[in-house]
């Protein structure tokens, strides 16, 4: 009776996360989905805590104050977190999650170790260790990978990367299986193996996101966060838990998927992502035809926008990292007062996450139907007279679509050239986050306004406010 | 090979159940808004903390001597805890900004 009683508790929190994680796919009740998720999370963590066990003490009190302190941790860097910083917190978490599962798996390795050098060999049940070993190995990658995801999202770890790691990771990942399958051909085999398999792994999840970096960043973990389901999944196997076994599959599907829907926005394969494909190449361009760059006026770029018909804002990282977000909106304002049609429009990968910028403007109260995704933005941009980049490089970049050479040729991108006018807001002539010259510069439509994105549209609103 | 034969034999509900939850997961998430994939990434973050479950059941099962097994099963639950709770939270905060105005 009690048992099929925690059986059916477990089954509807496995039913929450399923209908929660369905929710969330929808705009308009998505927080509920969160919120459902979060509801099935706990009824398993309390079913968890009351389900009679043979053995052991229970330790109720340490177990308490371990969740304290990291509801407590949770709680704290959630809300202080900035919005534009998002991504890398999201990293962070996931990164812990994969601690999380290589250090319960740890202990298993402990254990078996005493059994093994007890010299009965046969009491180390094969499918377990095994399973085991591959827990290690995937949340070993999860774990590090996103914690250096979350150091170069930060800026804290530059995005050098010898070729060699290429040749390096191959290296890794096959000694790493071979270690893994040898252990299970041969348990009688050293017990160096398991140790060998923990530490490698954790090396190898450096030297799996070194080479990517750049633009491929949201790629990376929303993979590293299908790996964490994974590995959760084969925790749960271990510890025979269906709500760990589930749910961790649910993410490893459901991030996988997630992942091969971004490397379709970039028109790019998964394998040429981790390989590593951008960056590094950043060569100048062959031809030495003189390339003249524009540097626009406040007072120009002003008149513009006053006297346009639509103006389009094209936001991207620069964006994010000015804070220029409310900038953005109250120039909307200001420019809808006047009659302009204001649009933003969004590609699919602008910024470092999918999404980044739709999360921004809906901060700054940017209505949903304001926001137009990359289709519908290219077919608006013959009627367009002014595009505004803002801190976007990469997504606008014509040699994507012009350019076989270019490391990011076949990727779509928004078509701002086909307005009438483009003014690129931009600190510098340094390159954008593929390290990628862009030749969008160049053209004839093209004129650039230096300078921090959120001054230089501050300027702007009050140049427009003194044309009256 | 002959492990794998004897496994598929033994468990075939958890065969079963493998690939339907792989299933659910495309489905679940093949139709989303490009709005949604941050939100639904770090939703999707706060879910894989599920993990914590195995660190509670360490801990519970751990005599009380066994400061090894109480170690690392206490860190595991701080770790777990924070991707659960913090990612939800932060998913939360994500959500609120598409509040009806």
């Amino acid at each position: 009776m009690q048992q099929a009683l925690i059986n059916l508790a477990y089954l509807t929190s496995v039913i929450l996360l399923i209908v929660g994680l369905k929710r969330l796919s929808s705009p308009a009740i998505a927080r509920s989905g969160n919120f459902i998720a979060a509801m099935g999370m706990g009824l398993a963590i309390l079913v968890t805590l009351i389900v009679p066990l043979s053995d052991g003490n229970n330790n109720y009190l340490l177990i308490l104050i371990g969740l304290g302190i990291g509801s407590a941790i949770g709680l704290i860097l959630s809300k202080r977190v900035q919005m534009t910083a998002m991504p890398e917190l999201v990293s962070l978490f996931n990164g812990l999650g994969g601690a999380c599962a290589v250090t319960i798996s740890l202990l298993e390795l402990f254990q078996y170790q005493e059994i093994f050098s007890g010299g009965s060999t046969g009491a180390v049940h094969m499918g377990k260790h095994f399973t085991t070993l591959l827990t290690i190995f995937i949340g070993a990658i999860a774990f590090t990978g996103s914690i250096l995801a979350y150091l170069k999202l930060a800026g804290k770890v530059s995005d050098k990367h010898p070729a060699f790691l290429a040749y390096l990771n191959i290296v890794f990942l096959l000694g790493i299986l071979g270690m893994i399958g040898y252990r299970v051909y041969a348990p009688d085999a050293s017990f160096m193996i398991p140790w060998m398999v923990l530490s490698l792994s954790l090396l190898y999840g450096l030297t799996f996101v070194q080479p990517i970096g750049s633009a491929d960043m949201p790629v990376v973990i929303s993979l590293l966060n299908a790996f964490t389901g994974i590995a959760a999944a084969l925790a749960g196997i271990v510890y025979g838990n269906q709500v760990m076994f589930i749910g961790g599959i649910l993410v490893g599907s459901s991030g996988t998927i997630l992942t091969v829907l971004m490397c379709q926005a970039m028109n790019r394969s998964l394998f040429n992502v981790i390989i590593g494909g951008f960056g590094g190449s950043s060569k100048k361009g062959d031809d030495d035809d003189e390339k003249v760059i524009v540097e626009a006026t406040l007072n120009d770029v002003a008149i513009l926008c006053r006297y346009a018909d639509r103006v389009v804002m094209v936001p991207g990282y620069g964006m994010a990292v000015a804070q220029a977000q409310k900038t953005c909106k109250e120039l909307d304002n200001l420019l809808s007062g006047f009659g302009v049609d204001v649009k933003y429009a969004v590609h699919p990968v602008a910024g470092r996450m999918p999404g980044h910028m739709n999360v921004l403007l809906a901060e700054a109260d940017v209505p949903y139907p304001s926001l137009l995704d990359m289709d519908d933005a290219n077919a608006l941009m013959p009627e367009t007279q002014v595009c505004l980049i803002i801190g976007a490089n990469d997504v606008v970049n014509p040699g994507a679509l012009e350019d076989p050479s270019s490391p990011i040729y076949g990727m779509p991108i928004l078509e701002v050239f086909n307005s009438s006018q483009v003014i690129v807001l931009k600190r510098s002539m340094n390159f954008g986050y593929s390290g990628i010259e862009n030749p969008l510069f160049f053209k004839g439509n093209t004129k650039m306004l230096f300078g921090d994105a959120k001054d230089s549209l501050q300027h702007l609103i009050s140049e427009i406010r003194e044309l009256g | 090979m002959d492990q794998i034969i004897t496994f598929i034999a033994e468990y075939p509900i958890t065969i079963y159940m493998v690939v339907l939850a792989i299933y659910l997961g495309f489905e679940l998430i093949s139709k989303v808004p490009t709005v949604l994939h941050t939100p639904l990434m770090s939703g999707a973050n706060a879910i894989s903390g599920v993990v914590l479950i195995g660190a509670i059941l360490l801990v519970r099962q751990a005599p009380s001597d066994d400061y090894l097994s109480l170690a690392l099963g206490f860190l595991g639950i701080i770790l777990g805890t924070i991707n659960v709770v913090g990612g939800h939270s932060v998913t939360n905060r994500m959500l609120e900004m598409f509040k009806k105005k």
